[in-house]
């Protein structure tokens, strides 16, 4: 694929009272930013299982951004802090699986902070182009010589029925 | 599927049963065995038409058979070649129920954490850097070799390891690392009284591990992970919040809690609870929720300190059944960090 | 599943269709998204006429969920989840997705634009079929409210509501009510005695009908939610009997036990080992210092048992535990003053006439310790020259980068008083002047006329190493003084360090305690900064005074009395709405491995030993979810924010992406 024209899906998980509302004031304030961050919204950044993450990896998104209201200031008390030791133990194993660690993202954002989110969208896509497709969901699929192989085997056996019979 | 259909058994002759093994070592057909004499009601009950591991028997029979010609298939073994591949297709075609029988079968369990290499970096390692392979020649597995009788084929063998239902539709699960004696006989007194669950289902319980576990809990506050070589765990408390990763909280139950009960942390092998997508997800998030950390130094030297191997830790038996598609690491290296 | 869903894209004008195809966006939907049945884009959506068309589409298509693209749901859930009330959809079964923040005002480009907005309004169909109708409940208003913190802002709270016919307990830590405001002497900018001020509502909120006093008490623990809170206050033991007592003050003066007061008197003065804080303390029951009685240290005098005239001494009084049932809360518990060691270059604690500003004011204070003579720390000397410092701790990158607010016009006040009552030379080194409120400004331009000197720069150093003959025996200043672009050394006699205001020390703890967050300083986060300043993200918990942030006494009282109107606006409506979104526990399948147990800050998850599962108690539970994802066995479910419908809406949101089912075959 062709690096220059891709233009990744990046999944955002963002969280209703502070970084929902900071890209709604993106909007108000018409911060223009890239487009390719799809937002799903959660109450909490604390919502946010990792399953979350990978199932949009895994379906073929090529980066994931989770956004919460800052460290202390969490429209639930602390629910951020457990998004974050979530995020860091997620980063760890991805790492593990060879998955880049700029594509999955976490950002705190206030509800004032619209330039901040949409400068945190531009610098994820920016970054996730960089390193080009995922391809995970690709990478699953086994080429041609799969097929090619199975229907050897069906063949042979037919072969060796024949002989016996 | 064509399977269901061609259901036909005779009058008077015993309803047929396959166990076959694909990508698996063997232990799933020690528990069936495990079963002791019952092993003989069974034999009473069911034709054995198909169990490479314990008795002679042709592809070309099962070949031969009518489709939906076996009642049951005890299917245990993740897949990895062409021929498990061949055989699955042949045995879910033959099959009126199939099982997939076991961990690997079930979600992959060890021969699926290949998926953290591709077949080339397999191949490397097993044909090549290994310290007792001595192969200047760099010879390499060929799938087909000439000789004067004709040409041999050796199965291909795949980049990906799949479990049985990413392969061919599956109708039970039986899980466990092997599925445990006791179970298995509960799960053939079901078959053979037709009194089966909706398909689709784990035959399980729908609890885990920490419910048959008898050790004391708390409230959980990890601060830093322990392996099991560092400590000798209080018997009593529960092992996670001795440091210990117990994988106990999120694994189905159904062996008893034999691990904790001997001291040792569950390792996950009965896979995850029902509706649960994904073991090695909610297993992180669960334990992380519980780090007692609030900044990212502190909560990164305590996951890189205490999980040094993060993908063997939750996905030790669910990786290929995971959302966590095949790993993206280049040939060669080795994911260190 | 055979839902039919209906799908509403609106063009908001241009707002929308400027930058999204909203027609082929409608059009897109209804040909390619499973279960939609009726698929449509309208100019106004939120008009009455958009509505109707909704409504006219459930009753007569039949419509079982509705998915509306338009604005943030911010804006206008409640406008179409009435609409679906009106038509007899359970108000649940909607789902807005957001196109015009997140997508036609923030994208140059229309095609991509268009693509964004077909995503999350695939996403919202996907995830709609999922939603299930939720009832919201609605539970009475209990009338009484607390207020914790009986300094200014506490106090005006208090009397508005008690005034207005309402039960109020009143919790102050310490032995009287009046806070820091008791301890000044004027008040800025019109230089009001703070007393004759202050005294007059204290004694109200004393004597008040509808007013139960608890000082000397600290907060327990605060459980339950909006409409009924259950509290637990600890009365630490007076060691004096409240009903007894008559406020005679025989025991105060007979005590033989005199140490240093460090609160009131900010250790400038000394009081009993029985004592009030002050002379017009309410109460005027007196606290016993276990820690500095004669009895509890050596058990000897009981001086003030013999002389009580009414027998209220009692030596074996214990803490006592209150449970309160209120209904709304007020959180007012101030400030606490940056301790100025802190900055050791300024010699505080060091140099004997460096001063911190409450220092100052009991100095001042005609009532203090030295009847109101600014003296030097010897007793006798009277100042020739005073130097104030501004900004100690605050605008500050090492401290506190906020700004005090208060301290510019304290340090005029100050040096008015300086003039008043002495010869001496008064100079100000700040960084800017701010005086930005009713009547400041102009009290600044008296202090010039005055002849205080300014001087603009951060002072780095007070020393009493003197180079210069006429430095012998001063503390100089060292400062750079950014007016006139050079290094200055001032020698002076006494130094007034203006500390910056802190949020109590506590403060974070007592948030947890209440459920609210604090900001990264520790003062108390509001709703919202401009709109909602005095409630918080807890409701039925409210903010007042300087735990908000720096204020000054008349925004304390404006914002006193604004979280009362709150809060009776609340009583008088009688009756809350509690949201349904909220988590549940299967209890059949939990098999109590108490992960969850430690994660809910509103502690609504509760252990059943006996059961060994785990439980939600629904009424304390706020929604945020994060329970239900750390249940490694996924027992827990979040209402309206299900695995199953979130799961549903990445599965939308990546349609353009996602590879037919045989290619990707997912986990079990």
């Amino acid at each position: 694929m062709s690096q220059t024209n891709f233009e990744p899906k990046i999944v955002g998980f963002l969280c209703n009272w502070c970084s929902y509302r900071a890209a709604d004031l993106a909007g108000i304030a018409r911060i223009t930013h890239a487009p390719n961050v799809r937002i799903v919204r959660v109450m909490c950044s604390g919502r946010v299982d990792p399953t979350f993450v990978l199932k949009a990896l895994s379906l073929g998104a090529d980066g994931v951004m989770i956004a919460g209201c800052h460290p202390g200031e969490c429209h639930y008390v602390d629910q951020n802090y457990k998004a974050m030791r979530r995020y860091h133990l997620l980063k760890h194993t991805l790492h593990a699986m060879g998955v880049e660690p700029d594509r999955v993202r976490l950002v705190w954002a206030s509800a004032a902070e619209g330039q901040q989110l949409a400068e945190a969208i531009d610098g994820l896509v920016a970054d996730v182009k960089k390193l080009g497709p995922l391809g995970w969901s690709q990478n699953w699929e086994e080429n041609g010589e799969r097929l090619h192989a199975l229907e050897e085997i069906i063949n042979e056996h037919a072969e060796a029925m024949e002989v016996h019979a | 599927m064509s399977s269901a259909s061609g259901a036909a058994t005779a009058a008077g002759t015993k309803p047929k049963l396959a166990i076959y093994w694909a990508a698996s070592c063997g232990g799933c057909e020690i528990s069936i065995l495990g079963i002791d004499t019952k092993i003989l009601d069974v034999a009473a009950a069911f034709e054995l038409v198909m169990c490479p591991c314990i008795m002679d028997g042709k592809v070309r029979d099962i070949e031969q058979l009518e489709d939906g010609a076996i009642a049951v298939c005890l299917f245990n073994g993740s897949i990895r070649n062409s021929e498990q591949e061949y055989m699955a297709q042949l045995l879910r075609r033959k099959s009126k129920v199939l099982v997939a029988f076991g961990s690997c079968a079930h979600e992959g369990c060890i021969p699926g954490l290949a998926n953290l290499h591709d077949k080339q970096a397999i191949f490397e390692n097993s044909y090549q850097e290994t310290e007792s392979t001595e192969n200047p020649q760099r010879v390499r597995p060929q799938t087909a070799t000439t000789v004067p009788e004709g040409t041999l084929h050796l199965p291909v063998f795949y980049d990906t390891v799949r479990t049985l239902d990413q392969t061919v539709d599956v109708d039970y699960y039986l899980p466990g690392c092997p599925p445990e004696s006791p179970k298995i006989w509960e799960a053939i007194q079901a078959i053979v009284a037709g009194n089966l669950p909706p398909k689709g289902t784990v035959i399980g319980s729908d609890t885990t591990v920490c419910d048959d576990c008898k050790r004391i809990r708390n409230v959980k506050k990890v601060k830093q992970f322990k392996r099991t070589w560092e400590i000798i765990p209080d018997p009593e408390i529960c092992l996670l919040e001795q440091g210990l990763l117990c994988c106990g909280i999120a694994t189905r139950a159904g062996c008893g809690a034999l691990c904790p009960q001997v001291n040792s942390p569950c390792i996950g092998c009965y896979g995850p609870n029902n509706d649960v997508h994904d073991f090695g997800a909610r297993l992180m998030s669960a334990v992380a929720s519980v780090i007692d950390a609030d900044n990212p130094k502190d909560i990164n030297a305590i996951i890189s300190q205490g999980i040094p191997d993060p993908v063997g830790t939750f996905y030790r038996f669910g990786l290929a059944g995971s959302l966590l598609r095949r790993s993206k690491r280049p040939a060669g290296s080795d994911g260190g960090h | 599943m055979a839902e039919k869903v209906g799908v509403y894209v609106c063009h908001c004008g241009s707002n929308i269709a400027g930058k999204v195809n909203v027609e082929e966006v409608a059009k897109w939907a209804g040909e390619n998204l499973q279960d939609v049945a009726v698929s449509r884009d309208y100019k106004f959506m939120c008009s009455s006429l958009g509505q109707k068309m909704i409504e006219d589409d459930i009753r007569g298509e039949g419509l079982t969920r509705v998915v509306v693209a338009a604005c943030s749901p911010h804006l206008h859930e409640k406008t179409f989840r009435r609409a679906c009330t009106n038509a007899g959809l359970n108000p649940y079964l909607l789902d807005m997705t957001n196109i015009r923040e997140h997508c036609s005002w923030v994208h140059r480009d229309m095609d991509s634009a268009t693509l964004k907005a077909k995503s999350l309004v695939s996403a919202a169909v996907s995830r709609v079929k999922f939603q299930e109708p939720l009832e919201p409940t609605y539970v009475d208003v209990n009338p009484a409210t607390l207020v914790i913190g009986g300094g200014i802002a506490g106090l005006q709270a208090t009397l508005e509501l008690a005034d207005a016919g309402y039960h109020v307990y009143l919790v102050e830590r310490s032995p009287s009510i009046g806070g820091h405001m008791a301890q000044f002497d004027k008040t800025f900018p019109t230089l009001d005695c703070s007393a004759c001020i202050l005294t007059p509502k204290m004694s109200e909120a004393g004597q008040h009908e509808n007013v139960t006093l608890l000082t000397y008490s600290e907060i327990e623990s605060v459980k339950g939610s909006v409409g009924n809170f259950e509290v637990k206050v600890r009365k630490k033991a007076r060691r004096v009997d409240y009903d007894a007592c008559t406020g005679c003050g025989i025991c105060i003066e007979k005590c033989p036990r005199k140490v240093v007061d460090t609160e009131f008197e900010a250790g400038l003065g000394f009081r009993k080992a029985i004592y009030t804080p002050f002379p017009q303390a309410v109460p005027r029951v007196p606290v016993i210092d276990a820690d500095s009685c004669i009895w509890f240290q050596r058990q000897k005098c009981r001086a003030c048992e013999k002389l009580c005239p009414t027998d209220a001494i009692k030596f074996d009084q214990e803490d006592e535990t209150l449970t309160l049932n209120v209904g709304n809360i007020i959180l007012a518990t101030g400030w606490k003053p940056f301790e100025c060691r802190d900055i050791p270059q300024y010699g505080y604690g060091r140099l004997a006439n460096v001063y911190t500003s409450l220092e100052f004011e009991r100095l001042c204070n005609a009532a203090g310790p030295t009847n109101g003579k600014i003296v030097l720390r010897d007793g006798k000397t009277e100042p020739q020259s005073v130097a104030i410092i501004h900004c100690v701790g605050s605008r500050d990158v090492r401290h506190n980068e906020y700004c005090s607010g208060i301290c510019c016009m304290a340090s005029l006040k100050f040096g008015h008083l300086v003039l008043e009552k002495t010869k001496a030379n008064v100079y100000s080194f700040y960084i800017d002047m701010r005086t930005n409120q009713k009547g400041y400004e102009e009290f600044y331009q008296r202090l010039l006329e005055e002849g205080m000197h300014f001087v603009r720069g951060k002072v780095s150093e007070i020393t009493d190493a003197a180079r210069m003959p006429n430095e012998q025996g001063k503390l100089i200043i060292q400062c750079e003084d950014t007016l006139m672009g050079r290094q200055r050394r001032i020698p002076v006699d006494m130094v007034v360090l203006m500390g910056a205001l802190e949020p109590q020390s506590d403060a974070k703890e007592m948030g947890l305690k209440c459920g609210i967050s604090c900001s990264m300083q520790g003062f108390f986060t509001e709703r919202h900064p401009k709109l909602d300043p005095v409630a918080t993200m807890t409701d039925g918990i409210f903010v007042a005074g300087a735990c908000q942030g720096p204020k000054d006494i008349p925004a304390s009282v404006a914002q006193g009395a604004a979280a009362a109107a709150r809060v009776q606006g609340m009583i008088t409506k009688g009756k809350v709405m509690v949201e349904p979104v909220v988590a549940k526990i299967n209890e059949e399948a939990c098999s109590g491995c108490r992960i969850c147990n430690n994660i809910c800050p509103y502690n609504a998850i509760e252990y059943d030993a006996e059961r060994g599962v785990s439980h939600i108690i629904t009424a304390l539970c706020k929604g945020c979810g994060t329970c239900v994802s750390a249940c490694p066995a996924s027992v827990i479910s979040g209402a309206h924010f299900s695995d199953q419908q979130i799961d549903a809406e990445i599965e939308g949101v990546l349609w353009d992406v996602i590879r037919p089912k045989s290619a990707v075959v997912s986990a079990n």
